[in-house]
């Protein structure tokens, strides 16, 4: 399988503001998102697509995951944002709205287009389309499926709440239900789970405290709006040493019951068979990347040979 | 192209630059800068270079640097020209 892409800290950049893109080099996050959209005034799109491709250009040795946030495809900019930025090789595209699967698929059918213009593998650009409204809610199912290119489905909070004309709390009550259901459409279609900023960026406790209850539900990720952000949300994220060490124990006893022809086996008084495998192979997985463990946990690993 | 009207871009915050094109008989480039003394002749290079491109013969060029780097400079003359009619 694909490298595992960690994508626990995705941070937007406003576009029209040197001092923050030369930054980018520099952030300890796992991605950024250039932001062309809420963050530029309208007397500035065009000044803004103009300094994303520019910076873009300028950066090539890349050290993390770029995706830029175009506008809306139902507004006059979006076109215009594709056909500046697209050519200095961004990862991807954060599509803004994407209330249904036939708006990812005309993204999809874009992105394709302009991979045949610059000679780029078809695929080479990913999607990550923001679920922000009720009816992207509805139809986070199809969307998710909508298009190979999409590395996960985000969440976005503050437009959410927005359309169902309701407040946003830190304890995030009322976000539950819409959570739940991109969470479900994001891991049936096999793609990541990407959760909401959280704008108090002074408020680091409730930042934990939120960042600890998406992770339990199933995200693996959350938008920033500061980079003072990063350690909180990457701490939680962490594997915890002793989810590692009983991870690898938990390898070792499948390995044991297959050698001995049988695909259950008993723990320290509980039972192992796929599902916790498949758990540990996850938190190992994630610790590899977190550079904390050598191993390099395969498919075999997990279900064993033929 | 030809600076057919007044275009101005960019901003007064660190690390940017303000740039007002304007149409003139021959090229005239002004430069202010925070950092002028170690890098005007750096900046003006760099300028000539986006306005050659853009194949710009003439035009008062007025900047106001706030110590861009290159990309910076390139991507506000880029967007004043554009705003100025031509590019």
């Amino acid at each position: 399988m694909a490298e595992y892409q960690l994508r626990r800290t995705l941070l937007y950049v406003p576009g029209n503001m040197p001092s923050m893109l030369q930054n980018i080099p520099l952030f300890q996050c796992d991605a950024v998102i250039i932001d062309l959209e809420d963050a530029v005034p309208l007397s500035e799109k065009d000044a803004a697509r103009i300094l994303v491709r520019r910076f873009l250009e300028s950066y090539k040795e890349r050290n993390k995951e770029i995706l830029v946030r175009i506008n809306g495809l139902d507004t006059k900019w979006a076109l215009d944002d594709l056909k500046a930025v697209l050519p200095s090789i961004p990862d991807g595209i954060r599509l803004p709205k994407a209330d249904s699967p036939e708006i990812v698929e005309r993204l999809d059918t874009l992105l394709t287009e302009y991979e045949e213009e610059l000679g780029l593998g078809i695929g080479h650009f990913k999607i990550l389309p923001s679920i922000e409204t009720a009816q992207g809610v509805i139809n986070a199912t199809r969307t998710a499926r909508a298009s190979t290119r999409l590395i996960g489905l985000a969440f976005g909070a503050e437009d959410y709440t927005a359309t169902m004309e309701i407040n946003r709390t830190k304890t995030g009550e009322e976000l539950f239900n819409a959570r739940m259901n991109v969470l479900w459409a994001a891991k049936a279609a096999g793609i990541q789970a990407i959760d909401s900023i959280f704008s108090d960026v002074n408020d680091m406790e409730a930042l934990r405290v939120e960042t600890e209850l998406i992770k339990r539900l199933g995200f693996t990720g959350k938008c920033m709006v500061n980079p003072r952000q990063t350690d909180v949300i990457h701490d939680v994220f962490a594997p915890k040493q002793d989810e590692i060490d009983y991870a690898l124990q938990v390898m070792d006893a499948i390995k044991r019951a297959r050698e001995m022809g049988t695909g259950v086996i008993s723990l320290k008084g509980k039972m192992i068979d796929v599902p916790i495998v498949i758990r540990a192979a996850r938190v190992l997985r994630t610790a590899h990347a977190h550079g904390m463990v050598d191993v390099v946990i395969n498919e075999e690993d997990i279900h064993g040979a033929e | 192209m030809n600076i057919l009207k007044r275009g101005q871009a960019g901003t007064m915050q660190s690390s940017d630059l303000m740039v007002i094109v304007e149409p003139a008989d021959k090229l005239i480039i002004e430069i202010e800068s925070t950092v002028k003394k170690q890098f005007e002749h750096l900046i003006r290079a760099r300028l000539e270079q986006v306005l050659d491109k853009f194949g710009v013969a003439s035009g008062r060029i007025s900047i106001s640097d706030r110590g861009a780097l290159d990309y910076a400079i390139e991507a506000r003359l880029e967007t004043a020209l554009q705003r100025a009619g031509g590019a």
